[in-house]
């Protein structure tokens, strides 16, 4: 669209954000929220209320008249009992002072991380299926993002010959998207060992989205950076919305080297300024005191977790046993069609909304998003749909 | 014994899961889970399963009311003999030996207020041992045995991206 003597707003519209397609989930989720009697097992964010001790903690700050901007960076007190935290969980010891920035969100950490690394045309390696935000991220920081299809088969890892196949003298970056949204996919410690030498040789960057690291099922989750010489390499990107069900606090926060957290830095003081500060005093709080609400949290996830893939199995859908995060990824490829053809069919039939794969990439094709961010109950009442859909189309 | 308390952590928050279902979350084996069920039942660590009803939204004139006695302690039995005397009336729905002001909490289920009243007059402090009762009406429950009985907010939950 070119500009002519007429205004047109769009055509002032920056040609990259205009090029960038809306989001596979939001586009499905429109034609979902217009109707009526939909069960939804669709959402991406925990189903608890965040525990209450955590929430007082924020009111008691408000009350305190806490109302001001705090460091650009975050809270000290903040950033010192996340250096604590990272050391319990992943091992690793990061400098509150220089190595940890507060971000509104781990989406914000993802993309100040991409802005702050990026130079135009350099590659950024996305294995996929994968959230949604990596590639219009990168592309708005000027990289060309280049997807690496995993496979069900291999448990939608990154196999060191996938990855060495994607990488090109251009490539900068690596995103590792595990524990895995939308797969339920992870990378064990073995799985790690083979891909970092692989980084090393070809010298490039890691953003490791951990946002689900407290959520996996048969062991802890181990992160690249505890191996010899990746801590610089890699940005270590976690949050409070999945593990505490903090979502809607936006709080999240990246551990990096500090010349590389020095440019995000940058990037989020004069983007951002800083994070919001009552979010900070509740998440100092789920810190301290609030491991006994991931563990109970995640047994109920748990639970759920082994009920929904029982059922699809029984139902005949092959479903690749997920490890972590709060999804299961079946395979539709039996009903011959399309997972939109699928998702849309599910929804006009049987009032049933789940995501179409394709949603998380080309390789999405052929399975659905189930999330089981959901009672027990509401899974039991979407499954019996599920199986009225499967028996009139199978 | 490490099981035994996995078993019955999970029973307490849940009493509709079956063997099956304990034993996938546990890792064990059904058979084995079972058999431990049965072991507990046996000893009378699980005493029974019972289902947890909001009566206020089915029947709102139920009345319970929260009893605090204060007895004689009778020689040689304590307390226990007394407890016996007042848990065994089918209107009361618990009897609890605590320390403090009182002696025993009792809770007492009616049609009507009148009719926990006269209950409470008629039976309880006419009792040689009860030196006194305070009867207590409850009016509200907010959360029972860890369970809300208030409304559960709606799923305001949003799909984004």
């Amino acid at each position: 669209m070119e500009r002519n003597s007429t205004f047109n707003p769009l055509s002032f519209v920056n040609r990259q954000v205009r090029d960038i397609p809306p989001s596979g989930i939001r586009r499905f989720f429109d034609i979902a929220a217009a109707m009526e009697d939909v069960i939804s097992l669709g959402v991406g964010e925990p189903d608890f209320i965040t525990p209450w001790h955590i929430r007082s903690e924020a009111v008691k700050s408000l009350e305190k008249g806490r109302t001001y901007y705090t460091a650009n960076a975050g809270l000290m007190e903040l950033r010192t009992e996340i250096a604590r935290y990272m050391k319990e969980t992943i091992h690793v010891s990061y400098n509150p002072k220089n190595e940890i920035v507060v971000t509104v969100g781990a989406s914000e950490a993802l993309d100040a991380a991409l802005r702050a690394l990026i130079e135009p045309g350099d590659e950024v390696l996305i294995p996929e299926p994968s959230f949604v935000c990596y590639k219009p991220c990168t592309i708005l920081a000027g990289g060309i993002p280049v997807p690496i299809e995993t496979t069900a088969e291999n448990g939608f890892k990154l196999t060191p010959e996938l990855l060495r196949a994607a990488i090109t003298e251009k490539t900068k970056l690596l995103v590792l998207p595990y524990p895995n949204n939308p797969t339920g996919g992870i990378m064990t410690e073995e799985d790690l060992s083979q891909i970092v030498p692989i980084i090393k040789e070809a010298n490039i960057m890691v953003i490791s989205d951990e946002i689900y690291s407290e959520l996996t099922y048969t062991g802890k989750h181990v992160s690249i950076a505890t191996f010899k010489d990746m801590k610089d390499r890699t940005v270590v990107i976690n949050g409070f919305s999945k593990a505490f069900a903090m979502t809607g606090w936006r709080l999240g926060f990246a551990c990096a080297h500090p010349d590389v957290l020095a440019a995000m830095l940058k990037i989020h003081q004069y983007g951002i300024m800083s994070a919001p500060t009552f979010s900070q005093y509740a998440a100092i709080e789920a810190l301290k005191n609030g491991r006994a609400d991931i563990e109970r949290m995640k047994e109920e996830y748990n639970i759920r977790r082994k009920f929904l893939v029982d059922a699809l199995n029984e139902m005949g859908m092959t479903c690749f046993n997920p490890y972590g995060a709060f999804y299961v990824f079946p395979s539709i490829k039996q009903f011959g069609m399309t997972s939109e053809e699928f998702c849309q069919k599910l929804l006009e039939e049987q009032r049933l909304a789940v995501v179409p794969g394709t949603a998380f990439g080309d390789s999405g094709e052929g399975y659905v998003r189930i999330s089981y961010a959901y009672s027990k109950e509401s899974i039991a009442k979407a499954l019996k749909r599920l199986e009225a859909f499967s028996k009139d189309h199978l | 014994m490490e099981l035994t308390r996995k078993i019955l952590s999970l029973l307490e928050k849940n009493a509709t899961y079956t063997p099956k279902d304990l034993s996938e979350l546990l890792g064990e084996e059904e058979a084995c889970v079972a058999e431990e069920i049965a072991r507990l039942k046996e000893s009378g660590v699980i005493l029974g399963t019972k289902t947890l009803i909001n009566w206020d939204k089915i029947a709102p004139e139920l009345t319970v009311a929260i009893i605090e006695l204060k007895v004689t302690p009778q020689k040689g039995e304590g307390f226990d003999k007394i407890a016996k005397e007042i848990y065994s009336f089918p209107e009361v729905r618990s009897v609890t030996l605590m320390s403090g002001g009182y002696d025993l909490a009792v809770t007492v289920v009616g049609n009507s207020m009148k009719d926990v009243a006269m209950f409470v007059g008629e039976k309880l402090s006419t009792l040689d041992t009860v030196v006194s009762t305070a009867t207590h009406f409850v009016l509200k429950n907010y959360k029972v045995d860890g369970v809300f009985y208030t409304e559960e907010p709606e799923d305001e939950r949003v799909i984004t991206l």
